[in-house]
């Protein structure tokens, strides 16, 4: 074995105790996260520290509650915008609305919401399609800080101008000014909106089945999972579908290599839309 | 030369026009090829549609652990980062822009390295910034191999340039030269 892979070895070790540390002082398990992942986000807090080990981190995760805090937020990732994909959401309202319009009522699950931009979207498409008043939402994250910035949705207004412009691709029916009330530096949505959105704490890696849903929306979430909680929360979202619910991944994800592979149909190869299968 | 296991290929500005050259004078892929070419994050499948004319391999984005596979080459989508893990599998990564970029060169040089140690080929092209250049260390820290495109002939020659002056580049090389050698190494892995 040569020094350097040698080194490597060392190194995911260090990571490997560092994400135990991190479980034992911060509830926060990470480590079932995607390891490139972990390893890249780790890399950026020694960089800023000026360490050279990941080790290194370990004494102040135990005794440096500010340090500790800094490494759970590079670790907490959140890259999302009203209507992300346009085309997915065009596509959300052509080839699953009209099934859903048939339902007495609709039961949504936005699952890891971040800071809400995805509950917010969903909840204009339904309303200009006539299914909101049916609709019941429920957005969840383990994050409690970005949930309580999903229920404010309050908005940087920089950020309009790009969320406008989706939604005009996504097939938006009215004018995006409809839905937020502009300050001098922020946008924040209009409360018509939240009226049937319930914002909840849960957990994909220790949490359980949520209700039975028509629509699970999970979009850009499993690819900071490593294949193991990958296979897990898709199992949990397909026990948590009807029969015949929706379930939305992100563009560059899959239930390929999951196992739950045939429990689904594809409704939509490139919007990655999934429907549960009737048994 | 080791014999490698698998090429990466990082390009940015001017580098449309280097990457249909190189594709099209592969015929045969016995080990993976894996490319970063800087875009835009709304340009949609774009790039991929252009690029694919040029090879009758099969040519995709990849998608989130799927496992990286020969005869087939792989663009990094707009947006997001593309890194390899240690079972040879891709993952799709949405962490913030590096060197300005998502997708970056770093990020699949520096993983490939990683997991494929001195069997990487890492192939660094035109280019108005200095990714690759930490990615290209990795690779020579692994005792992989760098070839980077001859900084004068290179449409904008920053990023070749950054490689070659690091003393990080095994081979310095006009794209025809880069082709032939591409494709003699192939030649060499079906070989043996």
């Amino acid at each position: 074995m040569t020094e350097e892979e040698e080194n490597l070895i060392n190194e995911d070790l260090e990571v490997e105790l560092v994400l135990e540390a991190l479980l034992k002082k911060s509830d926060f398990d990470y480590r079932n996260y995607s390891r490139s992942h972990i390893k890249r986000r780790l890399n950026h807090r020694l960089a800023i520290e000026g360490y050279s080990k990941y080790s290194e981190l370990i004494p102040q995760i135990i005794y440096n509650k500010t340090l500790l805090g800094k490494l759970l937020s590079d670790l907490s990732i959140n890259v999302t915008e009203m209507f992300r994909d346009p085309s997915f959401f065009k596509e959300l309202k052509k080839r699953v609305f009209p099934y859903i319009e048939t339902y007495p009522f609709v039961r949504i699950w936005h699952a890891g919401c971040s800071s809400g931009q995805e509950v917010y979207s969903m909840a204009i498409l339904l309303k200009e399609y006539g299914l909101y008043e049916k609709s019941q939402l429920y957005a969840t994250d383990f994050n409690n800080d970005i949930l309580e910035a999903a229920k404010n949705a309050i908005y940087p207004v920089d950020y309009i101008k790009k969320y406008t412009a989706n939604y005009q691709q996504a097939g938006g029916e009215n004018s995006f000014s409809d839905y937020y009330l502009a300050g001098y530096d922020s946008a924040s949505i209009t409360p018509t909106l939240k009226k049937n959105i319930l914002f909840s704490f849960h957990n994909l890696v220790t949490d359980g089945i949520f209700g039975e849903m028509h629509i699970i929306m999970c979009r850009n979430v499993l690819i900071y999972f490593d294949k193991e909680l990958q296979a897990k929360v898709l199992k949990l979202f397909a026990e948590s579908l009807v029969p015949g619910g929706f379930l939305c991944l992100g563009s560059k994800e899959s239930i390929r290599y999951s196992g739950v592979e045939n429990m689904f149909d594809v409704v939509s190869t490139d919007e990655k839309i999934f429907r549960k299968r009737v048994l | 030369m080791v014999t490698p296991r698998i090429i990466v290929v990082g390009a940015s500005a001017g580098g449309l026009s280097v990457l249909e050259k190189i594709i099209s004078s592969i015929d045969v892929l016995p080990i993976p090829l894996v490319i970063v070419q800087h875009i835009s994050p709304d340009s949609g499948d774009s790039v991929l549609r252009l690029l694919k004319k040029y090879s009758s391999i099969p040519f995709t984005e990849p998608i989130d652990k799927e496992g990286l596979e020969e005869n087939h080459i792989y663009l990094a989508p707009p947006d997001y980062h593309v890194m390899i893990e240690h079972d040879k599998s891709f993952s799709l990564y949405l962490g913030p822009k590096e060197n300005f970029c998502r997708p970056a060169i770093d990020l699949l040089f520096e993983t490939a390295a990683e997991v494929y140690k001195d069997g990487v080929l890492g192939i660094i092209l035109t280019g108005a910034n200095r990714d690759g250049l930490r990615g290209c260390q990795k690779i020579k820290l692994f005792h992989g191999t760098v070839i980077a495109q001859n900084p004068e002939e290179a449409q904008v020659p920053v990023m070749p340039k950054a490689v070659v002056s690091e003393g990080l580049a095994d081979h310095v090389l006009n794209i025809d030269e880069i082709c032939i050698m591409i494709n003699s190494v192939l030649k060499g892995v079906i070989d043996g």
